[in-house]
């Protein structure tokens, strides 16, 4: 608070970071779109939708998660792995119906989560530690579950895969609704209002007497749960559980999308909508390389441009 | 020896140091004193390189120098020794002691008998007995300090800058700090002793230089200055000097109840407080008198649950406060200014609106959901009357001006309608109509019969403020005045008083590592 008197560069620069910041990633959407509409060939179909939207849907799940761990100022890396746990508790479960595999899968993503959660609250490990160690954990317990793929032949889980509602994939719409649901939690609730605070400042969320402690923990089990049901979710579309690739680097799409939405890495704001934005922009990014025929790995360096640009727009206004 | 001509330097909107003078001399022990933002920290940053002072010249060894970086003063021969010790604390002490230094053998490896020997020689030499080959971390913190000292004198230190060495060691071991202090006087050694303890001052330093707002407003021997004049110097206040009335916006006494709403008893915490206790009647703005470092924040930061005591007890209204849990202190009705505004008050990038509501949400939800009616209600209420000036509730507090952030905490916490409240430099930093705004309010809530707990540096607000005054040195409870008795020089006499015993002696204890005292136990040099 040294000089608030910016000159007219200064403040033209700041708006447009801002801008940048905050609605960069639908402008980016935008233009993919518009790029697309004219240079790919087949696709504007109804049938590309589909298969676009039903890719997003596990990411977006999955960085809802992780936008309420940034929000705290943290971060979860074990998301992928909760994924491939969930693929190996469903698989183990089927045999009691699908409704109690699902649960359990859940459970096991709930689980991680409170481990998460409780070695951030309590023992004050640095959020990017902890769920690094439950990262290498999780993939490990998921492994000895189930040692390799194995198919799931459950007529349920499959028209949950691959079933729609006047032509909108289940799995859509349960990503949709979870959006809402995360949205409405940050925005009404107390312990969305507690949440950003505590992202804000700790201390000052410390000394305001709110419970700083169970708020991680909550938070850190609400994102094991999210990435369990995405697990679930991406299990039932590939009728297959293999533990030893699903998730694998999640957690990066999901931060990129939570951080190219506009979300700041230094927590105490949570932005939903460009969090949603920011995994379809991922997705689009991916499909038009593809289209293009260009190697996927193009796709995880257009990935980092991303990132970096999107993470330059936040620390330069952050700086000021 | 080291000394600064000149100095000043500018930092964004503060002259941090203007025309400083400071001359530390061979084999004399030069007291650097003052109260929070006086300089001291930016002098001796200017001293070993960290900052350049932006006019005036630094002179060693009788040749100007201008130090660019910390490393060219220590090779320069100055050494600091902070308060949080610098070392490596997973190597053994010997190698810390001889770090970058270490005795070779052949084929260039590290000649460990020889350097545990060195090592064992240097410490000795200092009086000080412990295992070299152990890892340094499995010292206490006054023995890693003490090697920290050797190791100054191990590289040729000329000048030995020392910054609050004393803040967190047990009184036995500040007996051997001392001990050393003074081998290096006798070796010439020029040092710097920087503390707010005055008992401490005057038993090992020989010369005193006193900064106010960046100035030195003192120089000399310690030994011609009584510690009463000293507290007037570090104070800016004079002995005797006729009080005028009416500068702060304070009113004068208020009628308080009869029985105490807040009680705490022999508040201990270790190194920063020893049994301190204070009650606060309903109506009453007690204060907290006391130099930096006295435990002013800490016997606040105490009673409201945000430092974990060691002992005592706290009770509101009769009923006793788990202590060292912030939410059953303000569930119990006790809130807490915090003297760092920025870093532990405010949420800087939550609204306004967020942060006047924040310690207040769960109240007003209703199954987990916020009633936006009833927060924008409490917001508006207190935005007018406290007159918070903001664009409007939704812009970040960290745009706000220092005065105006001070409001919204301060309606954070009246908005959970506590029974007391405490204030840490409620007025620090922010512009003098927010301040006159802020000290009716005090005045006002006390009316209202809040108890009221003060803790200001400003000697003014603290007196005309506060209806009785508690002064604290050394976190321990040394006086309490009240009603005439609370003025300016019964304060500072307070604050000057010598100890009546060294502080707890009853905490002299349980430190096995630690090293013997030289002359004890047989260790002559």
């Amino acid at each position: 608070m040294t000089d608030l008197t910016l000159t007219r560069g200064q403040v033209d620069r700041e708006r447009l970071l801002r801008l940048l910041q905050e609605y960069g990633v639908y402008a980016g959407v935008v233009a993919l779109l518009a790029f697309n509409f004219v240079f790919t060939s087949n696709f504007v179909s109804a049938e590309n939708f589909r298969t676009q939207a039903v890719q997003v849907a596990p990411v977006l799940i999955v960085a809802l998660g992780m936008a309420l761990a940034i929000g705290t100022e943290g971060v979860d890396l074990s998301v992928g792995s909760v994924m491939a746990l969930s693929t190996s508790l469903l698989s183990l479960y089927l045999g009691y119906g699908p409704w109690m595999a699902v649960l359990m899968a859940v459970a096991g993503g709930i689980v991680i989560g409170l481990a998460n959660g409780s070695l951030i609250a309590f023992l004050g490990v640095q959020p990017i530690v902890a769920t690094l160690a439950l990262m290498v954990a999780g993939r490990g317990i998921a492994l000895v579950l189930l040692p390799q793929l194995e198919d799931v032949r459950d007529p349920g889980m499959a028209s949950l895969g691959s079933g729609d509602v006047l032509g909108v994939p289940y799995l859509v719409l349960i990503a949709a609704a979870l959006a809402l649901l995360v949205a409405f939690v940050v925005r009404r609730t107390t312990f969305g209002r507690q949440l950003l605070a505590v992202g804000d400042s700790r201390p000052a969320a410390r000394l305001a007497g709110l419970p700083v402690r169970r708020i991680l923990i909550v938070v850190y089990a609400c994102s094991g749960a999210l990435a369990a049901v995405a697990g679930v979710l991406a299990t039932a579309r590939l009728t297959a559980s293999d533990p030893t690739s699903l998730g694998n680097l999640m957690e990066l799409s999901a931060i990129t999308a939570v951080v190219v939405g506009g979300t700041p890495l230094s927590g105490g704001r949570i932005r939903i909508g460009g969090t949603v934005a920011g995994a379809v922009l991922i997705q689009l990014l991916t499909t038009t390389l593809i289209k293009h025929d260009l190697q996927p790995s193009w796709t995880q360096m257009a990935q980092a441009v991303v990132i970096i640009a999107a993470v330059y727009a936040a620390r330069e206004r952050g700086k000021r | 020896m080291l000394s600064v001509t000149g100095v000043s330097k500018l930092f964004p909107g503060v002259k941090a140091l203007s025309d400083v003078d400071f001359t530390a001399r061979a084999g004399e022990v030069h007291a650097l004193v003052g109260e929070n933002g006086a300089g001291k920290s930016t002098l001796i940053k200017v001293l070993t390189g960290v900052y350049q002072p932006d006019s005036g010249e630094v002179v060693h060894n009788g040749s100007p120098v201008r130090f660019t970086t910390p490393l060219q003063a220590q090779q320069a021969g100055i050494s600091t020794i902070y308060q949080e010790v610098n070392l490596v604390p997973l190597m053994s002490v010997a190698r810390n002691l001889l770090l970058g230094r270490e005795p070779r053998g052949r084929l260039g490896l590290i000649d460990f008998r020889r350097m545990h020997r060195e090592a064992d020689e240097a410490l000795r030499g200092l009086g000080i007995r412990v295992d070299v080959s152990r890892p340094l971390r499995e010292l206490g913190v006054g023995a890693q300090q003490m090697v920290a000292l050797a190791r100054a004198v191990a590289i040729d230190a000329r000048v030995v800058i020392m910054d609050e060495p004393t803040s967190s060691l047990e009184p036995r071991e500040v007996r051997t700090l001392f001990d050393v202090i003074g081998m290096l006087r006798e070796r010439g050694i020029a040092v710097v002793y920087v503390s707010h303890r005055m008992d401490e001052l005057y038993e090992i330093c020989d010369a005193v230089t006193v900064l106010r707002d960046g100035r030195v407003v003192h120089t000399g021997r310690l030994a011609d200055l009584d510690r009463l004049r000293l507290v007037s110097l570090m104070l800016g206040r004079e002995i005797g000097e006729v009080r005028s009335e009416g500068l702060t916006k304070f009113t004068g006494s208020h009628q308080a109840a009869a029985e105490p709403v807040l009680r705490a008893e022999d508040l201990t915490v270790r190194h920063q407080l020893h049994g301190v206790s204070l009650s606060i009647r309903p109506g009453e703005v007690v204060g907290l008198g006391g130099l930096l470092g006295s435990g002013r924040s800490e016997t606040a930061r105490a009673i409201a649950g945000a430092l974990p005591a060691d002992s005592g007890r706290v009770s509101v209204g009769g009923a006793p406060v788990r202590t060292g849990s912030t939410p059953a202190a303000i569930r119990a009705g006790i809130s807490l200014l915090p003297e760092d505004r920025k870093a532990e008050g405010i949420s800087p990038g939550l609204s306004v609106r967020e942060n006047i509501a924040l310690a207040a949400l769960p109240g007003l939800s209703r199954f987990g959901l916020v009633d936006n009616a009833r927060v924008d209600k409490v917001v508006d209420t207190f935005v007018k009357r406290l007159r918070i000036k903001s664009a409007g509730p939704h812009q970040k507090v960290g745009e706000l001006s220092g005065g105006n952030q001070q409001k919204v905490l301060l309606a954070r916490w009246l908005a959970m309608h506590p029974k007391v409240l405490l204030l840490d430099e409620p007025t620090r930093g922010i512009d003098v109509g927010a301040k006159a705004e802020v000290q009716s309010l005090i005045d006002e809530l006390a009316e209202e019969g809040l108890a009221v707990l003060l803790i200001s540096s400003d000697t003014e607000e603290l007196i005309e403020g506060s209806d009785r005054i508690i002064v604290l040195k050394d976190g321990v409870v040394v006086d309490e005045l009240t009603g005439d008795a609370v003025t300016e020089d019964a304060l500072m006499r307070a604050i000057a008083a010598e100890s009546p015993a060294p502080p707890d002696s009853a905490e002299l204890s349980k430190s096995p590592d630690f090293p013997q005292s030289p002359g004890s136990a047989g260790s002559a040099p």
